[in-house]
């Protein structure tokens, strides 16, 4: 019963289309890369940055564009088409963290854009930080 | 430098790309999209390989999640190598903070001038 | 042993309670879809003039009820109950309007059944004898909808081709025991929690669906009645996904729906360039279509005899987030034309 209902459901629930939502993120994925690409050329040529802290500031004026887009309610109609394009960039990151600060702002500047703003990005930070430390003290103990 | 720029949009285009195959093959929800490539990013880094990825691609490799997770890598490495045990904790974050700060301070901003609207999207 | 019963899950209402008057308020995103003339009130700004979106759902929510009311020509103290809820934590929508209008309050959760739930018990309110007229009122808004069950409204995240749009609107409908009336209601079914095992949250037709047939089966079976004793068999908000899951098993089951007496509100509250997948869902958009809609083609003639079937998937975001399936339910009124 419940197993010829989950056939029926698979069967009548429409699918995303696959080959077009890859071409759309691989399309808008690239042009953010090559956008920050350019701030970080940019960056080096005009603010005399090295070649690393120009790519660091290349993520920061990304994250800058990312919370301006998302304020002036932008950012999710390019996220709409452009899916995991805008998620696994710099600017996913930053659009989960601009757009619960904005959300719950009438919980108030504590409890609601302070504590929420972490809502979405909280776990990248968990997950991310703590495997960099269990680098480094592997590294540590065990030196490669 | 046209070059440079074809091998940034072909190395970011394709992290996206896998992203968004995941996100629509499996169901994984696009919060535990970024934590995967995040820790995969460290993962990879620790591991040798997302290193000459960023040589070879530059910002096609560190603007997506997995070069955060390589600078909070790399930086827990060259901290330890620099401060010892200490460096493991002070390491990742230290270079991985401006954008961390960047992102907190902009979505402060953001807040403080900015009110969500509802959606109208039409075909 | 009750005797206002037929089968094993129908109440008959033998004083067949009447509707006396209904009013709608919905947003202007459902302001431009096809029944956008037939609303009482089409809100343009989402905020209703207020300072947050759940204060904009209580106004909403009040407003139908007021415009009921006044529709009614009936006061606000003569109202002897008001019956409803909403979609926000703890139907505060439903709660803050009640404080408002001073009305004796039972606050009700269906989910987005709840419309259905709330004149299934006024008319047991008014068929018993224990009060004349109740209110009944359900609403909800997208706004409020999104970031309690799903993202923050900024946040960018492509939806799923099953996912259903929240209606923001509300709806009300004044049920008393005499006196002119667009329908009466004859016949109750109460629904069962169905569970088949859905664990998708964007999916919630699915979840619904087979609540739905369940409710309709035992409906036929209890009431001796078939899908054609129906011009309308309306269902809630079962979308693009639940309406063909629903046409399908009820094929199966013996009581096979048509497409041309079957009307789900969902797939008809927005117009077709909207994008919004699989339809619209919510508690507004059964109780503000029937204010609009089904209750007004009654009145004029154009149907005789409709189910009203709202429907309900059964989740909040912690019990999704543990891995819980989504239960549906589906209650369903029988409605016929006042005379």
């Amino acid at each position: 019963m419940i197993k010829r209902y989950a056939a029926l459901v698979a069967k009548l629930t429409p699918k995303s289309k696959l080959g077009q939502g890859c071409l759309r993120a691989y399309a808008v994925g690239g042009g953010i890369c090559v956008f920050g690409q350019m701030i970080a050329d940019c960056g080096e040529r005009f603010l005399s940055l090295s070649s690393a802290s120009s790519l660091t500031f290349a993520s920061i004026v990304l994250i800058f564009f990312t919370a301006l887009l998302t304020g002036v309610g932008v950012f999710d109609r390019i996220a709409r088409f452009g899916g995991a394009g805008t998620v696994v960039p710099i600017t996913g990151f930053a659009n989960a963290m601009v757009s619960p600060a904005m959300e719950f702002k009438p919980e108030g500047w504590v409890f609601g854009t302070g504590a929420r703003l972490f809502t979405i990005a909280g776990p990248v930070l968990v997950y991310g930080i703590s495997a960099s430390v269990l680098v480094g003290l592997l590294y540590y103990f065990f030196p490669w | 430098m046209l070059y440079q720029y074809l091998k940034v949009f072909f190395v970011g285009g394709a992290l996206c790309m896998i992203g968004e195959a995941l996100i629509l093959k499996t169901k994984l929800t696009t919060a535990r999209i970024l934590v995967i490539y995040i820790t995969a990013g460290v993962i990879l880094s620790a591991a040798g390989v997302y290193g000459p990825l960023a040589r070879f691609a530059s910002a096609g490799a560190t603007v997506p999640l997995t070069g955060f997770g390589h600078a909070l890598a790399q930086g827990a490495i060259s901290a330890v190598q620099e401060n010892g045990l200490l460096g493991a904790f002070t390491g990742g974050l230290s270079a991985a903070s401006g954008g961390l700060a960047a992102a907190v301070f902009f979505g402060f901003l953001a807040a403080l001038f900015f009110r969500p609207k509802p959606k109208d999207y039409q075909k | 042993m009750p005797h206002h019963r037929i089968g094993a899950h129908t109440l008959i209402f033998p004083n067949r309670p009447r509707i006396l008057a209904s009013a709608s308020v919905v947003g202007p995103k459902e302001g431009r879809g096809p029944w956008g003339e037939s609303f009482d009130l089409v809100i343009n700004d989402p905020l209703f003039g207020q300072k947050s979106y759940e204060q904009a759902e209580k106004a909403m929510y009040r407003e139908a009820c007021e415009r009921c009311m006044k529709k009614a020509s009936v006061a606000r103290d003569e109202v002897q109950a008001l019956l409803g809820g909403d979609l926000m934590n703890q139907i505060m929508a439903s709660s803050l309007a009640a404080r408002a209008l001073e009305i004796p309050f039972l606050g009700l959760y269906g989910a987005c059944s709840t419309m259905a739930e709330a004149l299934l018990l006024g008319s047991i309110l008014i068929d018993g004898g224990y009060a004349s007229p109740v209110l009944c009122a359900a609403g909800s808004h997208y706004c409020t909808a999104e970031r309690q069950y799903r993202f923050p409204l900024e946040y960018g995240n492509q939806r799923s081709m099953a996912a259903q749009w929240t209606v923001t609107g509300a709806g009300a409908c004044l049920v008393g025991e005499a006196g002119p009336c667009l329908a009466r209601v004859s016949y109750a079914t109460i629904g069962q929690a169905v569970d088949m095992e859905i664990s998708d949250v964007s999916n919630m037709g699915a979840a619904m669906a087979g609540a739905a047939a369940d409710t309709l089966k035992r409906h036929f079976l209890d009431t001796g009645s078939t899908p054609k004793s129906y011009d309308r068999i309306v269902t809630g908000d079962l979308g693009q996904v639940g309406t063909d899951i629903l046409m399908a098993l009820m094929a199966d089951s013996g009581y096979p729906l048509s497409r041309e007496n079957h009307m789900d509100c969902g797939l008809s509250m927005y117009d077709q360039k909207e994008d919004v997948h699989a339809g619209g869902s919510g508690c507004g958009c059964s109780a503000s279509l029937l204010s609009a809609c089904i209750l007004p083609r009654l009145h004029s003639g154009d149907w005789k005899r409709v189910l009203f079937m709202a429907t309900g998937a059964l989740l909040s975001p912690t019990t999704s987030q543990q891995g819980e399936s989504i239960p549906g339910i589906a209650h369903a009124l029988t409605l016929e034309r006042g005379e």
